[in-house]
């Protein structure tokens, strides 16, 4: 639907924009910057700064003819008495727009004179000093000295936790509100505000706990002063003294671009630390944002906790060896064994990682096994999503299905922009067992029993049984459905997974552009698993018995007692790691694997989006990327594989398959210009995200095997009944994972192992609120703390994964109170 | 002559409902609902030339015909915010006429297709507002509020709301954004509350003296209306007359009055007989008029006092004479809108801080770096940025001050004083 354009002139240049764009935006397309503070493209403007004050002059109407008045051949132009600001006046033909005239620029200098009086003369010491639109904006508009007197500078509190992630400096606060119109209008979460009035105007929360919101950090980026300040970064370097590395957040499916800045610290013995994890700028999938987790849990991969060097096990005990002891010792094994070996790859491992295990699994002909909880992913390569739908672009003729998912929890940024696109008319259809923040947007919310995921989704094959869901789907140009495993287990969500990949087919809409089946996956790479061909296994515990067992990237004998029983049933394990876990303390084995901040790579996004990642920092002792680690153990075995450039790897990929054809290295690092203008000079524009300039990466082509809607039996779920409590696994964002726990800073967050129950349940379970329980699940006993909350359904308890306690799929549980 | 508007000057009890009614009360509400178009109405106000009597002084019904008649449904807010210093007007209407200024309320509502009307009294006005739920109560039970009023469809139900103590909310948009609950900061204009008001609506803002005037206008006519004033000020308007006179207090003359008359006639002259010296017409939001004997006999309406160089606005005449410090007086003004502010804009908000501090040391005698040129340099900086006429007005006292009584001012190498 094209806009009519509006010609007009700034500053003596043309431009042609459609209708209702706003002067700033239309001057920033021809490369005229006009400064402002509390305009952001990405919100709507409040002309609050008036920095943008520009002269607009606008042909003359003939009140009688209602025709413009032509003068000396020209339109005759009118400039207002008044300057107008620019970030609040849209564009209309034939105006003049005077933003570098004199009376414009004396305008702008002194609205920066304004701004100066109380602002504290900080930049010394405070962080934003390099990046500060203030700053920048002062030395183009304003002048080199101030008249204000020193002494009456209004002082204020300077170090003001709004949480306990960000800190606010009531001094340096320049009243744009861009804060708390970020979290209003973009978030939803209205957790900040302004109190009081005019010099005394402070930001505040009104959370408990404060500034309670998942995305507080794309404050600190937006804020044009040094006001909001991470704790994970305060004090911590210049700009400029650091290096940038272009990587992909792993912490979720959403793949969200980020930008790793480091520096080489004398305090860490002249190592290259990670300073800071920043936003990099790809509309399609993250836009400017971060979440939180994404932000602030960086601080794994220096952890000095890591494993350095290989170990092998001697005489019962692991003890550091030599890689070529360590991969000596577990070539032979797998030279020696065919089709009695397993590999069990975990989800966050890089597309090259996985390909080379499943060259290894099939050169020797064992098992190549994805070590999840959530199934479903070989109709998300057949139907996922293809060409380049964008969350961030679909409107009325989208309808968006969540099913079993509490997206907030399991993948913030799709929460963020789905919520976005319902507000454009997006038709938001969210069904679950328990309600989550995003029914708050939706038109339709359907509320099922636990274990009744797979029908409900059939009820709505049929748009004419009356569900009002069943007909905005029927009705819809695009459907996209997304699934999670809220609840549910491997089974329940591969039935799941199938009976949504039944409505597409049935509304007509499977692999059609604009409609989608997505996985909401736990780890950043598991769609890149199924595509590699990984298939998972309900029942582990049988697939061990005297095979050699190869575990990468994940914890199985950590996360259910019942695997490590079972891993000790295993002839020979071998096992490679970032840290040390219980799996790798039953391990031959133990090989030590770079975090993907220390090598480059790629991974496979839920939406099928392949980027690239980067290193940033060298590599932490003798550790080596995953993919070489397996080639070099294939080569002990006999085979060749690719070790050392995971560019080939890439290419090889594409050539083996078909959906990954137009995919290479080259191809991933395209980029092309984006909208807003961000970083380096347009910092005071959209914030201190940084551009792309590394790769905006591809969408996958779906893979052309016929959907088998046949093949899986009918599953039929656990389900809640009034005797018998029954846990159900639920994610929460902030948990006890591997790559999470080091970050220190996020302990507030994480909490305690903890249940929860709908107040009428833990009366009838008898148990209190707030106490710690026994809790007995599949025979083993755990302590954890008891919660009550009204919107927990009855007879179930929610119980988080990674949190200490395994659980991947519904059981039912004891409960004893001590 | 017979008031209009301060009618309990000339009728004690009015304030009683009987005696408002027995007075002609609410007879111009069950013409207009009973037999007029609510666009008629709106043509018989246009006709009279009442103009807004807020300050802006925007005609009225050129106004209420501005309503989007595509958005439904529409609001009337009465503005009784009050808080101009040296303005005291409404406060007396409501006190002592409240019915004349309810009925003009009600009639405002029918002609824009009101159903819903509300009075939006400042935070200090509580006591005010419970007289007024009591009058609107007595109203309700006489079935002059409520369904089907006078046997026909129309109906209508008044509110009162209460501000909370910030000058601010006189302001149009501020006031409708702290009805709806949210921080009273003025909003962007366009849209004007007549597209976009109320929640989104459609709605007329009007001053509690511009609203008054309707019944009688209703009653009597617009030609009647017009034919009291000038050409370009119809009808009368409630002088509130403050500072060095001997009896301060409401006046309601017709336009046209002189200043003289006002302040010798009315107001009993100037205490010890001292020569005026200045005149703020629009209280604190004027410029100073510096006062010889063309400016006493210049009469008083929006035309005639634009000449002078300042705004007649709300008609809150503060006299100033030779005993006073101009200087002293913006002190004063400025402190008020250093604390008004609202803060959203850079301007009003950094620039009112300035300006108290640089008249706070010239005051205190501390003037180094702070000074008269400074003082003016940074209100004329002020000056056709700002989001709202509050930092506009903000500078009005201190530039026309300093310009026009340079002498008053004594950190200054203009005129007398040190340095």
């Amino acid at each position: 639907m094209t806009k009519q354009l509006v010609s007009l002139v700034i500053d003596g240049q043309p431009v042609s924009v459609p209708a209702g764009t706003l002067i700033v935006d239309a001057a920033k397309q021809i490369g005229i910057d006009i400064p402002v503070f509390c305009y952001h493209p990405k919100m709507e403007p409040v002309g609050m700064c008036r920095m943008c004050l520009v002269e607009v002059g606008r042909p003359v109407i003939d009140r009688t003819s209602g025709q413009p008045v032509i003068e000396d051949g020209k339109l005759k132009i009118q400039f207002g008495a008044k300057l107008e600001t620019a970030c609040t006046t849209p564009v209309s033909e034939g105006m003049q727009v005077l933003g570098m005239s004199e009376k414009a620029r004396t305008a702008q200098k002194e609205i920066i004179e304004f701004l100066l009086t109380s602002h504290p003369l900080d930049c010394p010491v405070c962080d934003k000093g390099g990046e500060c639109p203030l700053q920048n904006l002062t030395i183009e508009h304003g002048s080199t000295e101030s008249r204000f007197k020193f002494e009456d500078k209004q002082h204020q509190e300077k170090h003001v936790p709004l949480g306990d992630l960000i800190w606010l400096d009531r001094e340096r606060c320049i009243q744009c509100a861009r804060c708390i119109r970020f979290q209003d209008e973009i978030v939803g979460d209205s957790v900040l505000g302004f109190f009081s009035r005019g010099r005394t105007t402070d930001i505040v929360t009104y959370s408990e706990p404060g500034f309670d919101s998942i995305f507080s950090g794309n404050t600190s980026d937006i804020c044009p002063v040094g006001a909001l300040t991470t704790v994970d970064f305060r004090f911590g370097a210049r700009p400029w003294e650091m290096n940038s590395a272009a990587s992909i957040c792993t912490h979720c499916a959403v793949g969200c671009n980020t930008t790793i800045n480091v520096r080489r610290e004398a305090s860490s013995d002249g190592r290259m630390m990670i300073k800071r994890v920043m936003p990099r700028q790809n509309e399609q999938v993250n836009e400017i944002w971060l979440c939180d987790k994404g932000r602030f849990a960086h601080h794994f991969s220096a952890n000095p906790a890591r494993l350095a060097k290989p170990l092998i096990r001697i005489r019962d005990q692991l003890s550091e060896s030599s890689w070529e002891e360590a991969l000596n010792l577990a070539g032979n094994s797998l030279g020696e064994v065919h089709q009695d070996f397993i590999i069990l790859a975990g989800g966050r491992l890089a597309n090259e990682d996985l390909f080379n295990l499943k060259a290894l699994a099939d050169g020797f002909g064992g098992k190549a096994l994805l070590y999840s909880h959530m199934g479903g992913g070989s109709f998300t390569t057949q139907i996922g999503m293809s060409k380049d739908t964008n969350f961030g672009e679909v409107g009325a003729d989208t309808c968006i299905l969540v099913v079993a998912s509490d997206l907030y929890n399991e993948a913030p940024l799709w929460y963020l922009r789905i919520k976005q696109a319902a507000e454009r008319g997006a038709t938001l259809i969210v069904a679950g067992g328990r309600e989550t923040k995003l029914e708050k947007y939706a038109s339709h919310v359907i509320r099922y029993a636990y274990g009744d995921e797979s029908p409900t989704i059939q009820s709505l094959h049929d748009s004419k049984a009356g569900l009002a869901a069943a007909q905005a789907i029927a009705s819809a140009q695009n459907l996209v459905v997304l699934y999670g495993s809220d609840g549910l287990g491997l089974e329940g969500s591969t039935s799941l997974a199938e009976a949504c990949t039944g409505l597409l087919e049935k509304t007509s809409h499977a692999g059609k552009d604009g409609s989608a089946l997505i996985g909401i996956w736990t780890h950043a790479n598991d769609q890149g698993a199924w595509e590699m061909g990984f298939q998972t296994n309900a029942d582990l515990t049988a697939a061990f018995d005297n095979k050699l067992v190869y575990i990468v990237a994940c914890d199985p004998a950590g996360d259910d007692p019942a695997l490590a029983a079972a891993l000790k049933t295993a002839r020979f394990v071998i096992v490679q790691e970032l840290f040390q876990t219980e799996t790798s303390r039953l391990a031959n084995v133990v090989l030590p694997a770079q975090a993907f901040s220390e090598r480059e790579g790629s991974f496979t996004s839920g939406e099928r989006r392949v980027q690239r990642f980067y290193p940033a920092v060298p590599a932490l002792g003798e550790s080596r990327p995953d993919f070489a680690i397996t080639a070099s153990l294939a080569r002990q075995a006999g085979l060749e594989l690719e070790g050392i450039s995971a560019l080939k790897i890439m290419n090889l990929i594409a050539e083996k398959y078909k959906s990954f054809e137009d995919i290479s290295y080259a191809s991933l690092a395209e980029v092309s210009p984006q909208w807003p203008m961000v970083g380096n000079g347009d910092v005071y524009y959209g914030g201190t995200t940084y551009a792309n300039t590394q790769g905006l990466g591809k969408r996958l082509a779906l893979s052309k095997k016929e959907v088998n809607l046949t093949s899986l039996k009918p599953f039929k779920s656990k389900r809640p009944n009034d005797s018998v409590l029954l846990a159900i696994p639920v994610s929460q964002l902030y948990d006890r994972g591997v790559t999470v726990l080091p970050s220190t800073i996020l302990h507030a967050h994480i909490g305690d192992a903890s249940l929860t129950l709908h107040p009428d349940t833990a009366r009838r379970f008898k148990v209190e609120v707030g106490s710690t329980v026994e809790l007995t699940l599949h025979g083993t006993a755990t302590m954890v703390k008891v919660l009550v909350d009204e919107k927990v359904p009855a007879s179930v308890a929610l119980l988080p994964h990674s949190m200490g306690i395994s659980i991947n799929a519904p059981a039912a549980v004891n409960l004893k109170a001590v | 002559m017979t008031h209009i508007l301060l009618r309990h000057r000339d009728i004690p009890e009015i304030k009683k409902m009987e005696v408002y009614r027995k007075n002609g009360g609410f007879e111009a509400f069950k013409k207009v609902v009973t037999s007029m178009k609510p666009g008629a109405v709106t043509d018989v106000v246009k006709a009279s030339g009442l103009r807004g009597r807020g300050g802006a002084g925007f005609p009225t019904g050129l106004k209420w015909s501005f309503m989007d008649n595509s958005n439904w449904p529409h609001y009337v807010v009465a503005n009784a915010d009050e808080s101009e210093p040296g303005t005291f007007k409404d406060r007396e209407i409501m006190e002592s006429n409240p019915f004349q200024f309810l009925e003009g309320v009600a009639i405002s509502a029918f002609a824009v297709g009101a159903n819903t009307a509300y009075v939006y009294l400042r935070g200090e006005f509580w006591q005010l507002a419970a007289f007024l739920d009591d009058c609107i109560e007595e109203m309700e039970k006489a079935d002059l509020l409520g369904k089907k009023l006078f046997g026909t469809e129309y109906e209508l139900k008044l509110y009162t709301h209460l501000g909370a103590g910030a000058y601010i909310c006189g302001e149009e948009t501020a006031l409708l954004e702290s009805m709806e609950g949210k921080r009273g900061q003025p909003r962007l204009r366009p849209p004007y509350p007549p597209s976009f008001g109320l929640y989104g609506k459609p709605t007329v803002v009007n001053n509690v003296e511009t609203l008054t005037n309707v019944p009688m206008i209703l009653t009597k006519g617009a030609d009647w209306y017009k034919a009291l004033g000038t050409a370009d000020s119809a009808g009368v308007k409630l002088f509130s007359l403050s500072g060095r006179v001997n009896k301060p207090g409401n006046y309601e003359l017709p336009f046209g009055t002189t200043f003289r008359h006002l302040i010798y006639e009315c107001g009993g002259g100037i205490i010890n007989d001292h020569p005026v010296k200045a005149i703020m017409a629009a209280g604190a939001s004027s410029s100073i008029i510096k006062v010889d004997d063309k400016v006493l006999d210049t009469p008083m309406d929006y035309a005639s006092v634009s000449k002078l160089g300042a705004d007649l606005g709300s008609a809150s005449v503060i006299v100033i004479d030779d005993t006073v410090s101009i200087e002293w007086v913006i002190s004063k003004t400025v402190e008020f809108f250093k604390h008004e502010s609202c803060g959203k804009c850079t301007p009003c908000r950094e620039g009112n801080y300035w300006m108290k501090h640089l008249i706070e040391r010239m005051e205190a005698g501390e003037a180094v770096e702070a000074n008269t040129e400074l003082l003016l340099s940074v209100a004329k900086q002020m000056q056709n940025k700002c989001l709202c006429a509050l930092g506009e007005f903000a500078t009005m006292a201190v530039v026309s001050g300093i310009e026009r009584f340079p002498d008053d001012f004594t950190a200054s190498s203009i005129g007398g004083g040190h340095d």
